[in-house]
This record gives structure tokens, C-alpha cells and sequence, in this order.
């Protein structure tokens, strides 16, 4: 089974040389530091920055410079800043090439819901909506099940949805899943989690094929 | 040279009321305008719309109009940080209307830009898209998402001149360019408000024509919600 940091890792492996990736808030802000560093890659955060860099050494915070988790960051040579409209032509206007993302549930059919539970959460969208309603390659990254041991992966979302159709792979900390017009297809499993274990975790339909591979990571 | 300089915050929101709608710029507590704030909290206007991405936290930022419940309906793409916000919406007390944040930006825009509407495919198929008119464009479904109307926009910019020209920095830019003339009347601060000429036209993120009045703000808090760094 792989950690945070483990889903980070693998989803690492999806970001390939010449892509502009947005990465969401949680597990996929944790993915910037496992890209290969012999590939180019510009990571793009919708509050307006291109080419973000690591956090600032203690002393160097801006309150002027911070992704869109509201963090403090730095910028590499060849960044821009560019305001929100812009930022959202980059995303709607398709510019951006991978986007990774959150989610509190994803249904077989790619449907995502991840901002909002009724009566008791409600942060709000963000840029999430705007993001998987547009990008090509959207990838979730998540755990596989809630606190409570329940499943996120299902048949339909019951929470309020932010996209329809539009997840195309979920990376959790037991498997590699692509989205199909069958369901979810297993790709890889976690080390040492089986194929009865990912069974028993998914709601939603599974396709199984033989020899699921473990990950390599 | 047409002249938008005002001597202070008092004569720049001149003309606030009750009831009225007003634009903020900003992410978060980044490139919000400090001073405007500071003075609708100090005016205690009631049943103010306002237009932010984000609501401030509990003690700063748009937080302190919450506080003093001097707003009757806030529209943001996201509110998380701000726990008198959750209580006032969640009770009811506080109308709340959640939009894409890609859709603030372009309903700001088109009201800048003299677009009743735009179509966006964010939120369709979600409760965002309910009862709004929807039109299919090459295979894709699009949402109708209409032009803002605003009486104010307080932005905040980095430098400025009396022209009303304006340079922003970093991240602080976020809203605040789209902001700019979207609104009937729009107000800015600046953190160094600089002779006429000594900026160059080339490196000007808003020409003046989008600025009604401009004032040099003061006592800059700039606080950090996140602080991240990594050891030397």
C-alpha cells in the first residue's frame, strides 16, 4: 500500500518531458517533487505564476509570490505572472497540458465531486470546475477509500458533482485505475496489495485483466 | 494627463451606501486592497454584495466586513479559510453564491470589456448550471454566464501614477487587472503612487482609462496565510 507520498511518486511518472501541469491542492502538490530532472516541465498555478519553483529558504517568504494553496513559493528563470483571466485561458483554452487533482469521490462513468458536502462542508470549487471541465488529461489522486473505510470509487457520486465524464485515471494508495466507457479498468496494483484487496475497495465496476502488474516506483 | 489622484481613502470611497455591490481584488489575503477595507469597516455600511474570490480570514481581509455583519451576500469560488463565514452561511445569515473561479475572472472581464455574456463549459452538468441557459458548440456543452454589474471595485496594485496607470506585482495581480473598470466606479490603491512619466507606457499592466480614482495606501500589513519554506 503506498502513502501520500507514494501516490505522488507514481503519479510523478505521468508527467512527461514538454508539459504544462497544474497541480491541485493535497497529494498532487507533493507530486513536483518527484518529477525526473532530466525532462522540462512547467508547473502552472491558477492564481497566476508559471514556472513555480520550491518553497523560499527561511527569510525569502513573499507575500507577494504564493500558489494557489496560498503558500508561499518561489519562482525559476523563465516564470511569468499573469492575472486570473489569463490564468483561466490557459486551463479553459486547453494551453495546459496535464492537470492533477483531488477528489472525495470519482464514478465509474469519470464523473468527480470534491467540493462540497451538503449541510457541512462547503469551501467552495475553486478552480476545480473550471479545470475538468477543459483539460484533456485529468488525473485524480487520492485514497482509495474515507476515513470510514468506505470506498471512493463508485458506481455514481452522491455528493454534488464538479465535472461530468471527465476523469480519465485515478491513482490511489492501492491501484492505477483508467476510467472507460466500461468502468474502471485496474491498470497496477500498490506493493503488496492484491487484486481481492482493490475488489473489496471498489464500488464502482471493475475491469480486471490477467496479470495485473504491481507498480513499479 | 486627466487626473484620478485623491488625497486619501476617505475622499476615494466617497459615494459608498448600503445595499450597494462591490468588486474586490485578490487570492486569498494576496493583492487585496488593505485600505478600502479598512475604511468600509470604519463606514459600517450594511447589505453590501461583494464580489472576491475569497472571503479573508476570521480577523483580516474581507473577514472584518463578516465580523462587523456588514455583508448580506458574498459570490467566491472558495471560502475555506474563514470560520465566521462557514457559521453565518451554514446558519443562513449570509447568502452565498459559489461560482467557478475561472467564471469570476471572465464575469469580471466581460463586464470590463463590454460582454453582457459568456459561455464557459465550467460547471455544466453540476448544480452551478442550474437554471441557467445552456448551448451546444461543436459536440461540447457550454454554460450562459452573464457580465457582472458592480457599483465599486477596490483593487490594489503595486505602483500607480495620477494618470491611474497601474503595475501590480507577482501573484498580488490575480483579480485585480480584471477588476479594473468593471465596475461603475473603480478604486485604487497602490503601495508606491509615483510621479506622472516615470513609469513606461510599455510596462503598464492597465492603462488609466480603467481607473476612476487612485490613492497611495498605507501601512501595507501583506500578511501570509501559508508561510512554506524549505531549510538552507
Amino acid at each position: 500500500m503506498l502513502d501520500k507520498n507514494g501516490i505522488a511518486k507514481r503519479i510523478a511518472k505521468e508527467v512527461k518531458d514538454g508539459y504544462y501541469v497544474n497541480l491541485g491542492i493535497g497529494i498532487p502538490t507533493l507530486v513536483a517533487n518527484f518529477v525526473r530532472d532530466d525532462i522540462e516541465v512547467e508547473f502552472q498555478s491558477e492564481n497566476g505564476v508559471l514556472g513555480m519553483g520550491p518553497f523560499p529558504f527561511e527569510g525569502d517568504e513573499d507575500a507577494d509570490i504564493i500558489n494557489a494553496g496560498k503558500q508561499t513559493i518561489t519562482t525559476l528563470p523563465g516564470a511569468s505572472f499573469f492575472d486570473s483571466a489569463m490564468s483561466f485561458s490557459m486551463i479553459r483554452g486547453k494551453h495546459v497540458d496535464l492537470t492533477i487533482l483531488g477528489a472525495m469521490e470519482v464514478a465509474e462513468n469519470g464523473d468527480i465531486a470534491n467540493w462540497k458536502i451538503p449541510g457541512r462542508m462547503v469551501k467552495g470549487m475553486g478552480g476545480a470546475m473550471d479545470l475538468v471541465a477543459s483539460a484533456e488529461n485529468i488525473i485524480v489522486a487520492m485514497m482509495h477509500t474515507n476515513k470510514r473505510g468506505e470506498s471512493k470509487l463508485l458506481k455514481r457520486c452522491s455528493l454534488p458533482l464538479t465535472g461530468v465524464g471527465c476523469v480519465k485515471k485515478v491513482v490511489t494508495n492501492l491501484a492505477v485505475l483508467e476510467v472507460t466507457k466500461k468502468g474502471f479498468k485496474l491498470l497496477e496494483r500498490a506493493p503488496g496489495v492484491s487484486v481481492e484487496d482493490i475488489k473489496n475497495a471498489t464500488e464502482g465496476h471493475l475491469e480486471i485483466g490477467d496479470n495485473i502488474p504491481e507498480m513499479d516506483i | 494627463m486627466i487626473n484620478k489622484k485623491v488625497a486619501n481613502v476617505k475622499s476615494a470611497l466617497e459615494g459608498v451606501k448600503d445595499d450597494m455591490t462591490f468588486m474586490f481584488g485578490g487570492f486569498g489575503l494576496s493583492g487585496i486592497p488593505e485600505n478600502s477595507i479598512a475604511e468600509l469597516v470604519k463606514k459600517n455600511i450594511k447589505g453590501l454584495t461583494c464580489i472576491s474570490n475569497n472571503a479573508g480570514v476570521d480577523d483580516f481581509g474581507l473577514g472584518l466586513l463578516l465580523q462587523q455583519k456588514q455583508v448580506k451576500k458574498m459570490i467566491s469560488s472558495y471560502v475555506g479559510e474563514n470560520d465566521e463565514f462557514e457559521r453565518q452561511m451554514l446558519s443562513g445569515e449570509l447568502d452565498v453564491e459559489l461560482i467557478p473561479q475561472g467564471t469570476l475572472a471572465e464575469r469580471c472581464r466581460a463586464a470590463q470589456a463590454g460582454f453582457p455574456a459568456v459561455y464557459t463549459p465550467a460547471g455544466y452538468g453540476t448544480e452551478v448550471a442550474e437554471g441557467k441557459e445552456t448551448r451546444e458548440f461543436d459536440g461540447k456543452m457550454y454554460v450562459l454566464e452573464h457580465a457582472f454589474k458592480a457599483d465599486f471595485s477596490f483593487v490594489k496594485a503595486w505602483k500607480g501614477d495620477a494618470a491611474g496607470n497601474l503595475i501590480f506585482k507577482g501573484t498580488a495581480r490575480n483579480f485585480n487587472p480584471n477588476m479594473c473598470g468593471a465596475a461603475k466606479i473603480t478604486v485604487a490603491e497602490v503601495e508606491e503612487l509615483v510621479p506622472v512619466g516615470e513609469l513606461n507606457p510599455n510596462e503598464i499592466h492597465i492603462p488609466g482609462i480603467f481607473v476612476q480614482r487612485i490613492f497611495q495606501g498605507e501601512l501595507y500589513e501583506k500578511r501570509i496565510e501559508q508561510r512554506t519554506v524549505r531549510q538552507r
